[in-house]
């Protein structure tokens, strides 16, 4: 049995890791303080709440699907975390991510019980979580309760890491062991390739896709719980946008936008790409040569989007080209 | 002879009071490949469907592996053992080999997926078919034919007593239907049943035993495949006797006019895969038939005359000029027409108005700098409304609501606005009712003997037979007889359709 590299196909998928490995070499030799403990630590800080959402987004969109809803229904649990955390932290926790899960299952019953669009469905879910946090904390931040443990969920540290970069790592290993080694995970790449298919095979299409937003929504509730803990407050109008970044890191990381194939690791490696360009520029300020406002980070960022999709596509479709039936059918002699 | 693996009887099955199948019956013994062939609309797609469980049967007797069967969803069909082959392959392009023959019924170990497990669970699956390949690799990475042999091997690995294969060799090439075939009996050599459906006919002599044939939902006939013809099979498959005397049951009518100038001549053209060497020639004021069984390149022919697939070789003149369409834009310019199959699909747009359906094609042509001429498009409109005889409320009816016949013409005068030379009409008669069929067939005649040149896919053998001046019998891909009007009767074309040119 002949086993051919497929160098393209490899740089489609961990292409990602590559990038990020050349930005941290970048930043550690142009900037000092750059592989700092203080700096590596906050960034990872900082991103854990993206890291999970897009964790959950990555599930998602394997499916084929999308979830609009992640950055106000993040927003709503760190309002319902907020409320919660005078009862202690496990409370507050738990409260956080039962709202999110609470819309999660919303999402999931409307998308497989009515057939309606995930497009639709978590936009509307968008609206309507946005709605929720703005009323529950009458259109204000909620303080936390810094008598109980709870902030420690954002601020503390464990072994000397961030408790959130913990959680986040935590859930990413958790997430890699189902996709890879769980038949629902292999039910969710399959879904993603072929609706149709699946339930040919049997699969249980349904009860996967309800189960991908269920989660979605509870990853999303803990980034709130995270957001609540790190700021000291719950915040109803957080949020905006994170649903976007979350889009970016999981496509950064070569999961296809398409849906049926895609990597939990290289999703992370998304997340901390996108999230390591947002800290060099931050640094590039520092050194007071330029001075590139928030908005031009945007713009990098959508730049960076857009050469990683460029990519794919192009890789994607020499993939598609390459073999053709001569290439193969030598293996077929009978 | 041992008890057969499936018994099918009786079976009848109504789509709101309209009946798909009647009385159909199919038989198939263990270990045999049963050839299941009819026209479109036979049934067996139907037949098929009632088995696996994707439609319930209204009455009839199914037995499977000797009890009674009743399957409620493809699924429950799959786990009894019954597993199907679709066209369109029923497998996850993007995931790997191992995965797509495991998914559904993956291995564990300590609760978790065994990976090596599985792997090693495929390629001996894959092994008992000869076949070697790297099960990693993602699905979309192998030809149409390995992935075939993948879904094959899915099939055995589920215990399949029974595999339903859809037209399995529809896009393979002959090198790869024989290492197809060479599966199939495999699986016959392992005790277990195929059912293949296919209008190839030389491949069923090549790996089935036996063969029913459908036609309007009921069995027709059963027969071993070696004991029968293939006349015999064309001519059951489309409810012709050979023998049957003439009378005309068509409106075309015979041409005033002689053919004139040659309009198309193509010559040895092939699209690489359905077409494979099609020679045709057209003149003015001639229908000329293009005809053949399912899947034998008719329609293919005609999409790449009109520039919408491309050729691989082979060379075509319009007017004694080189023509070249890489686009239908092209062949809209040397002057044809095209009136596809599917009315529905590639046709009518269909909550638009009579009006701008009839003039869509027109309607670039008709602006001067981009504003439309509105007195001369509602005059174009009314023109063709009347003299095609289209029955609408009137031009702003919305098409969807005339009836086929109607629809077909609203079509044939977007192309007629046109003025046109060619116009090509692939079965330009389909579900549309009988006495609208008559008006259009004396349409076309009109047509034709307007000097327009028309070239007609058929399948239904009268209509060829007393329509065109000339017919073109496709078989394969290949033209294989070329007709003139004179001595143009069902049994040349049919048997041209069966074997080739004349009665060999």
């Amino acid at each position: 049995m002949r086993r051919k590299t497929n160098w393209g196909q490899m740089l489609a998928s961990y292409g990602v890791v590559l990038a990020l490995a050349a930005l941290i070499l970048f930043g550690s030799l142009r900037y000092e303080n750059f592989l700092g403990s203080f700096n590596i630590l906050s960034v990872l800080r900082y991103n854990s709440m993206f890291a999970l959402i897009s964790l959950g987004m990555c599930f998602v969109i394997m499916t084929g699907g999308i979830d609009l809803s992640v950055g106000s229904v993040a927003a709503l649990g760190s309002v319902v975390a907020a409320y919660a955390s005078p009862y202690g932290l496990l409370p507050g926790l738990a409260a956080g991510v039962a709202a999110g899960m609470l819309a999660g299952t919303l999402n999931g019953l409307i998308i497989t019980r009515l057939k309606i669009m995930p497009f639709i469905t978590t936009l509307a879910m968008m609206l309507a979580a946005s709605g929720t946090a703005l009323l529950l904390a009458r259109n204000q931040s909620v303080a936390v309760s810094y008598a109980t443990a709870f902030t420690e969920l954002g601020q503390g540290n464990l072994l000397g890491l961030p408790v959130p970069a913990l959680i986040g790592a935590f859930a990413y290993l958790v997430g890699s062991v189902v996709l890879n080694l769980t038949s629902s995970g292999r039910a969710v790449l399959a879904i993603g390739g072929s609706e149709d298919a699946s339930r040919m095979m049997g699969l249980p299409v349904e009860r996967i896709t309800f189960l991908v937003y269920l989660a979605s929504g509870g990853l999303a509730g803990l980034a709130g719980v995270i957001l609540a803990a790190q700021f000291g407050a719950g915040q109803p109008i957080e949020g905006v946008g994170w649903e976007l970044f979350a889009i970016a890191a999981v496509v950064v990381g070569g999961t296809l936008l398409t849906g049926g194939a895609g990597s939990v690791v290289t999703t992370l490696a998304g997340v901390l790409l996108l999230g390591v360009v947002f800290n060099i520029l931050n640094f590039e300020n520092g050194k007071g040569w330029i001075s590139l406002s928030a908005y031009w980070q945007s713009v990098i960022r959508g730049l960076f989007l857009l050469a990683v999709v460029l990519l794919q596509a192009h890789l994607t479709h020499r993939v598609a080209g390459g073999p053709t039936v001569a290439d193969t059918t030598d293996s077929l002699q009978p | 002879m041992s008890s057969p693996v499936l018994s099918m009887q009786s079976i009848n099955k109504t789509f709101g009071g309209i009946a798909a199948l009647t009385d159909a019956s199919l038989q198939v013994e263990p270990g045999e490949i049963h050839a299941l062939i009819g026209q479109n609309g036979a049934g067996k797609s139907t037949l098929i469907k009632v088995l696996t469980g994707y439609h319930q049967r209204t009455s009839g007797e199914v037995t499977f592996e000797g009890r009674a069967f009743e399957a409620a969803s493809p699924r429950a069909a799959q786990e009894a053992g019954i597993s199907t082959i679709y066209q369109e392959i029923n497998l996850v392009p993007q995931r790997s080999v191992a995965e797509n023959i495991c998914l559904g019924r993956e291995m564990r170990r300590f609760g978790l997926l065994d990976w090596p497990g599985m792997r090693a669970e495929a390629r001996r699956l894959l092994a008992r078919f000869k076949l070697s390949i790297d099960v990693d690799q993602p699905l979309s990475q192998l030809s149409t034919a390995t992935q075939q042999m993948v879904a094959i091997a899915r099939a055995v690995g589920f215990s399949a007593r029974l595999v339903i294969m859809d037209e399995p060799t529809s896009s393979l090439d002959d090198r790869e239907a024989q290492v197809l075939f060479t599966v199939i009996r495999g699986l016959k050599a392992e005790g277990i049943s195929v059912l293949f459906v296919s209008h190839k006919l030389d491949e069923l002599y090549q790996v089935c035993d036996r063969v029913t044939i459908m036609r309007d939902g009921r069995t027709v006939q059963v027969s071993r495949i070696d004991e029968t013809d293939k006349l015999t099979l064309v001519s059951t498959m489309l409810g012709r006797d050979v023998a049957r005397t003439e009378g005309r049951t068509t409106g075309f009518g015979a041409p005033s006019r002689a053919p004139g100038e040659i309009v198309l001549r193509a010559n040895g053209l092939s699209d690489g895969r359905h077409v494979r060497r099609v020679d045709l020639e057209m003149a003015e004021g001639e229908i000329v038939g293009l005809t053949g069984l399912l899947g034998s390149g008719r329609s293919e022919t005609a999409r790449l005359i009109f520039g919408d697939t491309q050729t691989l070789s082979g060379t075509m003149s319009v007017a004694a000029r080189p023509y070249h369409p890489s686009q239908p834009a092209d062949a809209i310019r040397a002057g044809m027409g095209f009136c596809t199959e599917d009315r529905k699909i590639e046709g009518i747009v269909p909550d638009m108005s009579v009006a701008d359906n009839m003039m869509l094609a027109l309607r670039p042509t008709l602006g001067r700098s981009g504003i439309v001429d509105e007195a001369r498009y509602r005059q174009i409109v009314t023109h063709f409304i009347a003299a095609l005889g289209i029955k609408c409320t009137g031009p702003s009816q919305k098409i969807r609501e005339l009836s086929g016949g109607n629809q077909q013409k609203v079509l044939l005068a977007r192309w007629l606005a046109m003025s046109p030379r060619l116009l090509i009409l692939d079965e330009p008669t389909r579900g549309i009712d009988v006495g609208a069929k008559d008006e259009i067939q004396r349409l076309i005649r009109s047509l034709a003997n307007d000097g327009l040149a028309v070239l007609m896919i058929s399948s239904e053998l009268e209509e060829v037979v007393e329509g065109a001046d000339r017919v073109f019998v496709l078989r394969e891909g290949l033209s294989v007889a070329d007709l003139p009007r004179d001595g143009l009767t069902e049994a040349a074309v049919l048997s041209a359709m069966a074997h080739g040119v004349g009665h060999d």
